[in-house]
């Protein structure tokens, strides 16, 4: 682990420094500068490779900055992360609310005998919030996908974060508890500050709630306003080939680049 | 056979030293067995404490060969076995051939010193199968201290080990030593094994460590009731099967896994959590 995500006071929620992050002779990214203000919604888009997942481990302190800083308000240990969606195997001996406790001190040494009454409650107040309690004390593996995925939510944010990393978080799931799980978030970082980064493909299921995009192709980057940088001008220079951004009532869809959308999931843990 | 459930003879077995020796040791175990079984399950690692019972008969047979104790023969070959699928399976995708391929060479190896061993044959068989008298007083020191020492670590890492054994990936983003953790558990699973070598035999390490574990999953989807289920399941079998293996002089394994067995059906079909209360 590295100890390169400091906790010093800053005012933003996440500040970027001049970030270069190079595998080799491969850079993912360069110079970028991004501040995340407590309580913005910011949607990072991209294809694969462009380096969103390697972003998250930087932001996580699993990954080291080739150059350039990093500062994440209250340290990792106040980062909530959301994980996409996979299902739990379904003979688990874990409850719900097993889950969400993992959130608070699954990364504790000891077994935490002394703090259980103080833990229940945190944990009944986490899976309160995001309507879990009936399902609470059921096995799992056996809940639906949607209710899974609320409870990854719950698990992210008993810890009381100050960031909330997603990473995918609504993929394979049906619109109904996209909605769901996307209000959560949202609700959330209006009623604490919590700033969000949300690593997605497609930007619509969360297009009213973004502030700012950070869109990354082959390490060129543009920060902005969905209205900035969802356009056919500032995506074709990303891509470096014609693409076209059609708004269709609410909605954006882009158009003419093989990769815009991509559906390959990926995991932060997977990678070395 | 006609003494099998001869009880005078049981009681009067249970006068001698070495029988309660055996009974301490098999309390001793059921309690470390029950307490990593849960987390053997949830790590899908069976196959695993499977192939590190084998090579712990393998070093059992070796130091048989060679004339130092059993117990420390069978501790040094489950705890390289550990050592070897901790460091050599990084991925979950390849660990079951690697185990394969550990397990499959380190029996045969066991069996070629078996073959050069000129001792008496009841020491072979016990090995494999288990008997009463493998537990002498300065084994059962062994066993009791490496008992301790398992358990202080697995209470330190306890709560990290569980995270990371339920969603690798989120306690990794959490920044839990998901690998450390793994090889450090192999290795308590490897002393673990090796001691319950020295009761139950190499074969049926399983019937203590999985099987009252698998039986607890059953009937509760909470970890900490499943785990104290399955430290009672495992003394039941482990205690039940000894006394019940004195009187007809069988191998204590027969019984206890009969009895863990037992446990396991009725857990089955009577587990109630399985199902969803409500949907």
């Amino acid at each position: 682990m590295t100890a390169q995500v400091s906790d010093r006071s800053v005012r933003g929620a996440v500040a970027l420094r001049g970030a270069r992050l190079s595998y080799g002779d491969r850079v993912l990214w360069d110079g970028l500068d991004l501040d995340v203000a407590p309580g913005e919604f910011v949607a990072v888009l991209g294809p694969n490779g462009s380096g969103k997942t390697s972003l998250m481990r930087v932001l996580l302190g699993l990954q080291p900055l080739s150059s350039g800083t990093v500062e994440v308000a209250g340290g990792n240990r106040r980062v909530g992360y959301v994980p996409q969606q996979r299902a739990l195997d379904s003979s688990l001996t874990l409850r719900g609310r097993d889950l969400v406790g993992f959130g608070l001190d699954g990364h504790a040494w000891g077994i935490g005998w002394r703090h259980r009454a103080r833990r229940r409650a945190a944990v009944d107040t986490a899976l309160a919030a995001v309507g879990a309690t009936r399902y609470a004390d059921e096995p799992v593996g056996l809940l639906s996908g949607g209710e899974q995925q609320r409870l990854r939510v719950a698990q992210a944010l008993v810890g009381d974060p100050r960031v909330l990393l997603c990473d995918e978080p609504l993929l394979s799931l049906d619109l109904a508890h996209q909605r769901v799980v996307s209000d959560l978030i949202d609700r959330r970082r209006r009623a604490a500050g919590t700033a969000v980064l949300f690593v997605t493909h497609e930007i619509n299921p969360v297009l009213p709630l973004v502030d700012r995009v950070l869109y990354l192709v082959d390490g060129r980057f543009r920060i902005g306003t969905p209205a900035e940088v969802m356009t056919s001008a500032t995506l074709s220079e990303l891509y470096r080939t014609n693409v076209e951004v059609v708004r269709v009532r609410d909605q954006i869809h882009v158009v003419g680049a093989q990769h815009v959308c991509e559906d390959g999931p990926h995991h932060v843990a997977d990678e070395e | 056979m006609e003494n099998f459930f001869d009880l005078s003879l049981t009681f009067d077995l249970l006068g001698y030293d070495f029988v309660r020796q055996m009974l301490v040791a098999g309390a001793v175990l059921g309690v470390v067995a029950g307490l990593l079984g849960p987390l053997v399950v949830t790590r899908k690692m069976a196959f695993a404490v499977h192939g590190t019972s084998e090579l712990a008969f393998t070093g059992g047979a070796a130091a048989l060969l060679v004339g130092v104790g059993v117990g420390y023969g069978a501790l040094a070959g489950s705890v390289v076995a550990a050592l070897l699928l901790g460091l050599l399976s990084r991925r979950d995708s390849d660990r079951d051939s690697v185990i394969g391929a550990i397990l499959a060479f380190g029996l045969g190896l066991g069996v070629l010193f078996l073959f050069m061993y000129k001792g008496r044959s009841a020491n072979k068989f016990g090995l494999l199968t288990g008997q009463i008298v493998s537990v002498g007083s300065t084994d059962l020191w062994l066993l009791v201290g490496a008992s301790v020492a398992v358990l202080a670590v697995l209470a330190f890492i306890y709560r990290p080990l569980h995270f990371a054994s339920v969603d690798a990936a989120v306690a990794t983003a959490r920044g839990v030593p998901v690998r450390t953790l793994s090889v450090v558990f192999a290795v308590l699973v490897g002393i673990a094994t090796a001691l319950s070598v020295q009761v139950v035999g190499a074969l049926l390490v399983l019937s203590l460590m999985i099987t009252p574990a698998a039986a607890a999953g059953r009937v509760t989807a909470s970890p900490v009731k499943a785990t104290v289920l399955a430290v009672v399941f495992a003394e039941i079998s482990v205690l039940l099967g000894i006394l019940l293996s004195l009187a007809p002089g069988v191998p204590v394994s027969a019984f206890v896994t009969a009895v863990s067995f037992l446990i396991y059906l009725v857990c089955r079909a009577f587990g109630g959590s399985r199902s969803r209360a409500e949907v």
